[in-house]
């Protein structure tokens, strides 16, 4: 898959393949500590924000998870 | 007014493997929509969640219909983010997706939530509800209310009218001069369809400039 920043593919894509493998085998089991993929995930994060900034992509500002939604009153 | 969707959805796999694949579902066959992926924000809680936000880019197909209408909105692709928290003590994922352009045209918000099914320990199910709404409700709102005020100040004229006419057939003299009252029913219509132009203003700009996420309170 490509990233939003043509420049950054590869080193999504080296991030990925090492959080998948820690992700599976170490989050999943329970040991959410020492996460190998930092230094990965600084470099590829480096790249790819910059690129969002550059095609103004609108991501600053926005609450985590946006707010809790219930169920509207009526709607079919 | 907002649609509503509520689904369910049963993956026959187990919840670790439906978690790990969650991460690695692009590209498949079923994506060709989908042209770029990106995690913009990863990080584990202190009581061991794993909160993500991921941004998706997304082609944005429409019928030809609404590409006549909305010309500006062909060109850009839609930007979509997608936040998760993992929770592998409880076995759960909460994922909410949203669509952060096009978002005065049409807003789709996505809840799903991701658990060991209830008859099956072996198997995932996804509860999933959407909503979408669109500001375009808004102003036709404007529309209908600035529509409804100036139609009651043409009553308003309709009837001065009226009585001004049958006084001056039936030979009384009427109650003012004949210009008075033709401005003062000017000066009311004026009144009315200033005071609705505001409110259709007002309903129209609160519909255009609603950031994406605003949301009426839903009991």
């Amino acid at each position: 898959m490509n990233s939003v920043g043509e420049a950054c593919t590869d080193m999504k894509r080296e991030y990925d393949q090492c959080f998948n493998r820690w992700f599976a085998e170490k989050f999943l089991k329970g040991d959410g500590s020492g996460d190998p993929c930092t230094d990965l995930f600084k470099r590829y994060q480096q790249c790819v924000q910059k690129a969002i900034k550059e095609k103004e992509i609108p991501i600053e500002g926005l609450e985590f998870m946006g707010h809790s939604k219930e169920k509207p009153e009526g709607s079919s | 007014m907002v649609k509503y969707f509520l689904g369910q959805s049963v993956l026959r796999s187990s919840w670790d493997q439906v978690f790990a694949a969650f991460w690695q579902r692009y590209p498949n066959p079923y994506s060709k929509h989908v042209l770029t992926e990106d995690i913009v924000h990863r990080e584990v809680t202190p009581d061991q969640k794993l909160l993500s936000r991921r941004l998706l880019t997304k082609t944005n197909r429409m019928p030809r219909w609404a590409e006549r209408l909305f010309p500006a909105n062909v060109a850009h692709s839609v930007y979509i983010l997608e936040d998760s928290i993992v929770d592998p003590q409880n076995q759960t994922m909460t994922t909410f997706t949203w669509n952060i352009n096009h978002a005065r045209l049409m807003m789709v918000e996505e809840r799903c939530v991701y658990c060991v099914n209830a008859d099956n320990s072996g198997w995932t199910e996804i509860r999933r509800e959407a909503w979408v709404s669109s500001s375009l409700f808004g102003v036709s709102r404007a529309v209908q209310e600035f529509g409804l005020a100036r139609f009651k100040s043409n009553v308003t004229k309709t009837m001065k009218g009226f009585e001004y006419i049958l006084a001056k057939l039936q030979g009384e003299a009427p109650s003012k001069t004949l210009v008075e009252t033709a401005k003062e029913a000017k000066e009311k219509a004026k009144e009315t369809a200033l005071a609705a132009t505001e409110k259709a203003k007002d309903l129209a700009s609160k519909a255009a400039t609603k950031p994406p996420q605003q949301r009426q309170q839903f009991v």
